[in-house]
């Protein structure tokens, strides 16, 4: 069954993933790469495939193979970044991006034609017409992005293929069926976590199958495995939970925060979307605000409800106390952690959460929702239901007002922090593979 | 020829109820909560226990006896929704083979931060002992058999004890047995009374751990082992929490069996009997002194505060606390001070105890709180009300009902 090559036991994955370091814009993007980087420690070959537009600007440090680029230098092994010795990776020309849905998908794919227009002179004369390397909607692009995949996997040897999230599964399944080999499927999040009661029939669809079709599901909570047994009526021998890890600064701080403000600063830090509960922040930082004068609300992140959060605060009589950073990553997110005093996760439904870790990383205590998965594997921490937002308040109250508070959820926060490891995650992964390699 | 001294600690706390630092009134416990637990460990631990051992001490005709110490808490609440209880401890007293205890009326940590507030609190319960079970305590237990050199000095001081009990920690004895009757280092009257904690421990803590190779104790093998303290030892000191029977040790354990079959056995070695710690101090002389200069306790396995002091928000709450006591005995308010003693129980300490929390141990007995974080916040709320009764008291100017929620003015604060 092709385990047994000259190279060992070593099991080889062809995984459907998402964005890697620089350009993460999420906790799929943190998970797919802190996970395929300690599989890559472990030994395990592979084969990360990703979607890639042309405008993107990956492989500075990560280089790709486009099959196109592939079929021009027939076979190069060789793309594989210096850290990564056991990975190569494989990129399908798709506008695919993690947390897309179909309206941020369109307003991609018009900006991508004006940027065309404005590029190509062919596209000046007559109509450009859809090229090769998208589709006209979210999910025809996904089903293309299968095709594609499909036709990239027959020149890969692999054992197992994990696809992580809705948007691969059809790649997913589809590659599984052409190769005869199993499927695992990883859950981030589910349709429920993201839209709510208002799910959207076709990617429930899609999700539904990818999780029927696959031999084995892992979810990345109990929280998240539960919605998969009761909401899609996957039977629970075939779920395995597989927590996040975390990604260690590995950088100790040497220089203590010198500048003591007099103001404290409470973190929002996520997409300011409905899954993420921005309303109950601001409904907290209201009532914080009445009892306590020197604090500062930071919401850092972007998303479809940040008009409207900006509103509300405003609505609230909070408007000078609430501020609005938009989207950060890399350097500026530690450098607002450093400077947060509190973080908060307001999630109404967070199927992990991996933001809180590395709060705890970076030394800053937090205040989690109990809709979240992470809330399952994180003691030391401070947890309210999303929607109490008297708790919430009452709790950062305390945590502003008491050092001590801070001191002991910091200590012990960061030392839980660190059993939280991708290496453990991997394992775990491993396991699962060869579980489905087994033959029954 | 060994005696078997059994003490029992009887104590519920008031627990706080959920209290955030919006709320604004002077209903800092949780009424119902402290009712429904006082009656359910009455029903399954005080009332079947007491009955059986009021009917033990009946059959053996006096040479089965026990002490007790109840703290003042407990019998407020067993007063008002469990009074059958208080009965039947009533009945106990009676038959002159039980002994009470004195401790601290709260069951606080006040020994660690005020003599003074230690002394009334102590004075506090035994009145209450006199007045309930017409016997004035001779022999003193500190909350949590917290001890020092100091404390034994302090009990010998008072003049009114005879003998003071505390944990027989394995670093405090050296090679040296628990069976003896000691005195505590500097102290020329008082004695010193050390728990046997491996037997006591066999009951309290093995007795249904199917894991242990001892499992399942049965008293003839209890016996067994008390009777190799003859000869090399004059009395078995078996401290336990009374809740051990019936409510750590659940009934269908086998435990209520266990102890009533257990004088007999005992009793059929003719050496052995039991006494209360007032008969093994008046029948044995001390065989040395203890030297205990670091605080030691009967808690887990350190056998020091950690339990109740070991992170920075129990060392700071507790802080807090005691930093109000001037302020609040100037007050002169009776609420007000009785509120501030409710809140010095130690167990509001232990709830904020970190240390195995990751494990969810055995610190979870009846714990009110989803995290040691949670119940260390509602403190603080609960504190910071109560201090601005304090301010209050102080500055006559601010009207009772008009006080801000967000605080009193700092200049009103400082005392």
């Amino acid at each position: 069954m092709g385990l047994h090559d000259d190279e060992g036991t070593r099991v080889r994955v062809f995984m459907l993933g998402w964005e890697f370091p620089p350009f993460i814009s999420g906790g799929l993007g943190t998970a797919c790469y802190g996970l395929t980087k300690a599989l890559d420690q472990l030994g395990v070959r592979v084969t990360f495939v990703l979607p890639k537009t042309v405008d993107s600007q990956y492989a500075t440090h990560v280089r790709l193979l486009t099959p196109q680029a592939k079929r021009q230098t027939t076979i190069r092994r060789t793309s594989q970044t210096d850290e990564l010795t056991n990975v190569s990776f494989r990129a399908i020309m798709s506008p695919l991006r993690a947390y897309a849905t179909p309206e941020t998908y369109n307003e991609r794919i018009e900006e991508t034609l004006r940027l065309q227009r404005e590029t190509t002179v062919s596209s000046e004369a007559g109509d450009g017409g859809p090229r090769a390397d998208y589709a006209g909607d979210l999910y025809r692009e996904v089903h293309r992005y299968a095709s594609m995949a499909m036709e990239l996997a027959k020149g890969e040897e692999f054992d197992v293929v994990h696809a992580h999230d809705w948007m691969t599964y059809p790649a997913g399944v589809g590659v599984a069926a052409i190769s005869g080999k199993p499927l695992v499927v990883h859950i981030h999040s589910t349709e429920f976590d993201r839209s709510g009661e208002h799910v959207n029939q076709t990617v429930y669809d899609i999700e539904r199958e990818g999780m029927q079709r696959a031999d084995k599901v892992i979810a990345v909570s109990h929280y998240t495995r539960g919605m998969v047994i009761s909401r899609y009526g996957i039977p629970g021998d075939k779920i395995d939970v597989v927590y996040n890890g975390v990604e260690r600064a590995g950088v100790w701080s040497t220089t203590p925060e010198t500048i003591r403000r007099e103001e404290k600063i409470v973190l929002f830090l996520g997409r300011i979307t409905l899954q993420k509960g921005p309303e109950f922040f601001l409904h907290a930082a209201k009532k914080v605000l009445d009892v306590m004068d020197n604090v500062k609300f930071v919401m850092a992140g972007s998303g479809d409800l940040m008009y409207r959060s900006v509103e509300l605060a405003a609505q609230l009589g909070i408007g000078n106390k609430v501020l609005f950073t938009g989207f950060l990553r890399g350097d500026d997110v530690r450098r607002i952690f450093r400077m947060a005093d509190l973080y908060v996760m307001p999630s109404v439904s967070e199927p992990f959460g991996i933001a809180p870790l590395e709060a705890l990383d970076n030394d800053v205590p937090v205040i989690i929702s109990k809709q979240s998965g992470v809330s399952e594997v994180l003691r030391h921490a401070l947890k309210v239901d999303f929607w109490d937002v008297d708790e919430m308040a009452n709790k950062i109250v305390a945590v502003l007002k008491y050092p001590p508070l801070r001191m002991t959820l910091r200590n012990h926060g960061n030392f839980e922090v660190r059993k939280l490891r991708w290496r453990d995650a991997a394992q775990h992964c491993l396991r699962i593979y060869e579980e489905t390699l087994v033959p029954v | 020829m060994p005696s078997i001294c059994f003490y029992f600690q009887v104590h519920q706390p008031m627990r706080l109820r959920h209290y955030t630092v919006f709320d604004n009134d002077e209903r800092y416990f949780d009424e119902g909560r402290n009712a429904a637990i006082c009656k359910k460990v009455a029903n399954k631990c005080y009332l079947p226990a007491n009955r059986m051992l009021l009917r033990l001490i009946q059959q053996h005709k006096g040479r089965f006896r026990v002490a007790y110490s109840l703290t003042g808490i407990l019998l407020e609440q067993l007063e008002r929704y469990s009074p059958e209880v208080l009965s039947t401890f009533h009945a106990l007293a009676k038959t002159g083979c039980v002994e009470f205890l004195a401790e601290t009326y709260y069951h606080s940590l006040s020994f660690l931060y005020s003599r003074k507030e230690f002394i009334e609190q102590v004075r506090k319960q035994m009145d209450v002992v006199r007045d309930l079970f017409g016997q004035t305590p001779k022999v003193f237990r500190n909350t949590e058999l917290i001890y020092n050199n100091d404390l034994g000095l302090l009990i010998e001081a008072m003049g009114c004890f005879d003998a003071i009990l505390t944990e027989g920690a394995d670093h405090v004895l050296g090679d040296r047995s628990p069976n003896f009757v000691y005195q505590p280092k500097g102290c020329r009257r008082l004695k010193m009374l050390l728990k046997n904690y491996s037997l006591s421990d066999d009951i309290a803590f093995r007795f249904s751990n199917r894991d242990w190779a001892q499992w399942p104790l049965t008293v003839e093998k209890f016996s067994k082992w008390v009777n190799a303290v003859n000869g090399n030892g004059n009395v078995v000191n078996l401290f336990m929490d009374y809740e051990t029977l019936g409510e750590h040790q659940w009934q269908d354990t086998g435990i209520f069996d266990f102890m009533r079959r257990l004088p007999e056995e005992i009793l059929k070695h003719s050496d052995n009997d039991f006494k209360t710690p007032s008969e093994v101090v008046a029948s044995y002389e001390p065989a040395g002194a203890i030297d205990v200069p670091h605080i030691i306790s009967w808690a887990d396995t350190e056998r020091d505060l950690s339990a109740w002091l070991g992170n920075p928000m129990q060392s700071n709450a507790i802080h807090e606390l005691y930093r109000l006591e001037k302020r609040i005995k100037r007050a002169n308010d009776e609420r007000l001070l009785t509120d501030w003693r409710r809140l010095q129980a130690s167990d509001h300490f232990y709830y904020m105890c970190t240390k195995y929390f990751a494990d969810g141990d055995v610190h979870k007995y009846f714990n009110p709180y989803d995290s040691p974080y949670d119940s260390y916040i509602n403190f603080m709320n609960v504190l910071d009300h109560l201090e601005r009764r304090c301010a209050v008291k102080e500055t006559p100017i601010l009207s009772c009902d008009s006080f801000p929620a967000s605080g009193i003015p700092l200049a009103a604060v400082s005392v």
